[in-house]
């Protein structure tokens, strides 16, 4: 029995998701590729996920408002060394956010929950019962 | 005070020069600030979804070399349906000024994703202010 190499296992992960860059998923809707910050989504199982890199902000600094199927994200970034240094290299962003993404799916509102750990803030969307498929038994 | 400006995305940039590796995964620059004080270096590093335990620091041949490793097996039961950007482990090196910071003294704070390294420079080579005549 073979192991997977895991770095074979990262390889082909990083290509999935190249595949799914800028995807179709979103459709025709407003929201698309640009603002900030970057958002991936995942599907898992009938349920969504979404994870946001937002290193150094802190989590009082992330508001977070859901609305039908409707996602804002908004805050501020500070990168802020005081006074007295003398500046090598600057490749850091700070400032403002404030992105609205609709998702092509209806989520349950109330059971959503977000987490934020080492700078990536990671969105569980669990998707509204009504809008999950359904057997239909035939007669 | 400057008006706070909108933030725009940041692509992510990649390690170049990989012929030494025989890895086929992609491997990430992180963002870095680096600046200085009179008594020290300080280098700022964004690394996302890294904590402590993945981390690592050397110092050889005035050489500041960091290298970071994400956890993806929290990715595992996810399929992606729509990405912005790529993930991978991160990894950069600087060359520092020869012989001047006390290796033994380097401090590193992770926090949220950002890594701040302090280099405390070596007695010595603390600048002397040149007067101007």
């Amino acid at each position: 029995m073979a192991f997977a190499d895991p770095f074979d296992v990262l390889f082909r992960f990083q290509k999935a998701l190249d595949e799914q860059l800028d995807s179709d998923w979103l459709e025709n809707a407003t929201s698309g590729i640009g603002a900030f910050p970057s958002i991936n989504v995942f599907q898992r199982g009938s349920d969504f996920v979404a994870i946001i890199e937002l290193p150094g902000v802190s989590k009082d600094g992330i508001g977070l408002e859901v609305r039908g199927n409707t996602i804002r994200i908004s805050g501020k970034k500070t990168v802020d060394y005081g006074g007295k240094v003398s500046m090598h290299r600057r490749e850091r962003i700070a400032g403002n956010f404030d992105r609205t993404i609709n998702l092509p799916v209806r989520l349950d509102p109330d059971r959503i929950t977000a987490d934020y750990r080492d700078g990536i803030l990671a969105l569980s969307l669990p998707r509204a019962e009504s809008d999950k498929p359904k057997a239909i038994k035939i007669n | 005070m400057a008006p706070a400006q909108e933030l725009e995305v940041q692509q992510k940039r990649e390690l170049e020069n990989r012929e030494e590796s025989t890895i086929p995964a992609r491997i990430f620059l992180p963002n870095t600030d680096i600046f200085e004080t009179e008594d020290a270096l300080t280098v700022v590093m964004e690394m996302p979804g890294v904590n402590r335990e993945h981390l690592d620091v050397t110092v050889e041949d005035d050489v500041l070399s960091v290298a970071s490793r994400i956890d993806f097996t929290k990715y595992a039961n996810l399929q992606p349906v729509y990405t912005e950007y790529n993930v991978g482990h991160y990894r950069r090196s600087f060359n520092l000024a020869p012989n001047s910071f006390d290796e033994h003294r380097i401090s590193a704070e992770m926090k949220d994703g950002v890594l701040t390294l302090t280099l405390p420079k070596a007695e010595r080579v603390k600048p002397r202010r040149i007067p101007l005549k």
